[in-house]
């Protein structure tokens, strides 16, 4: 059995790396019209399919998880701040669960 | 003068610890889980806490378990963490040019130890510069609900009610929707990308093939083309970040 304390440490090695090397060594805007825009999109793109439909799969019911995604996007539609629409998430599945369940 | 900075610091600080709170608490229900699987191929309470304080991503780390239960040689999850967290990289990239020149390296560095997908999309919604100080307050309750997290869930195992890590484990999906919805409905370019993005991904966890690529696999190749084909066919020319 190979140790799992330089396993966790082979995978702090790799994943630190991805994270810090772009952040110190990319110093200036980027001025190439497209990458910017690539780097601009790049956001929007990952966490929308990152949100769906993992949302729905997340919790116990697939009908509290739809019930969840509605509220969020209804609630972010009318700018509910980050916290406020996170917590009416959990509330809204803790709820229908309830009920459903 | 150095009273006012340290008053817009701590403020800031005080702003990133609060939008830090729901991402702590969608970490602690989902670290909880990642220690359930941790306690179930042998590791140590210890070992749970260190991997998720070092680490830092879900299917990183879920991918890492697999490879130490299996186990791999280094190489092998060396490999295998590049694959499962290479979107960080690409977040890291976009992160950069949110960062002022004058943001020296240690600070540079300790932001790196922390970019996740939420503390990214939290960086991301900043109106202007990104702040440090402000990441700082961001990174500080979820590095602790991840760790304790994890640990916890390697110790207490399935005693947390069922119903309980269901609810929570929308909190951080709520976020990212708090953060893309609003510019979407500013923008038909945005909200174009987001709902193709919403309809990509779907297809692909259905699609026989790629929905067998893990889903932070899926997750980058994704990314890479939505926001690859948006950028060639709508490429942005004004000051966006």
């Amino acid at each position: 059995m190979r140790s799992i304390w330089m396993q966790i440490f082979v995978m702090f090695a790799v994943t630190y790396l991805i994270r810090v090397l772009p952040l110190t060594l990319i110093r200036k805007p980027i001025t190439n019209v497209y990458i910017r825009s690539f780097l601009y999109y790049v956001p929007y793109a990952t966490l929308a399919v990152m949100t769906f439909p993992a949302m729905i799969r997340a919790t116990n019911s697939l009908y509290s998880g739809i019930l969840a995604f509605a509220a969020g996007v209804i609630l972010t539609w009318k700018k509910a701040g980050l916290f406020a629409t996170s917590v009416s998430c959990c509330i809204v599945v803790f709820i229908a669960e309830l009920i459903i369940l | 003068m150095k009273n006012t900075e340290n008053k817009a610091g701590k403020q800031l600080y005080m702003e990133g610890l609060k939008d830090g709170i729901p991402v702590a608490m969608g970490y602690f229900a989902v670290s909880f889980t990642l220690g359930i699987t941790m306690k179930n191929i042998g590791m140590s309470a210890v070992q749970g806490f260190i991997m998720s304080l070092l680490n830092n991503a879900s299917a990183g780390e879920y991918a890492g378990i697999t490879m130490i239960a299996s186990n791999a040689p280094y190489i092998e999850t060396a490999l295998m963490i590049l694959i499962a967290n290479a979107r960080y990289l690409l977040m890291s990239c976009s992160l950069s040019q949110k960062l002022d020149s004058t943001v020296n390296t240690l600070q540079r560095m300790i932001i790196g130890f922390d970019v996740t997908d939420e503390l990214f999309a939290l960086a991301v919604s900043r109106e202007n510069k990104l702040e440090p100080v402000y990441f700082y307050g961001a990174m500080t309750l979820p590095l602790a609900g991840w760790s304790t997290g994890t640990m916890l869930g390697v110790i207490a195992g399935s005693a947390l009610p069922a119903r309980i890590v269901s609810a929570l484990s929308v909190a951080l999906y709520g976020m990212f929707l708090a953060i893309i919805i609003p510019p979407a409905r500013n923008s038909r370019i945005i909200s174009v990308l987001v709902l193709v993005s919403f309809a990509c991904s779907f297809l692909c966890g259905i699609l026989p093939g790629v929905s067998s690529l893990s889903e932070g696999t899926r997750t980058l190749i994704l990314t890479v083309l939505l926001a690859g084909g948006a950028a060639v066919l709508f490429p942005v020319k004004e000051e966006a970040v």
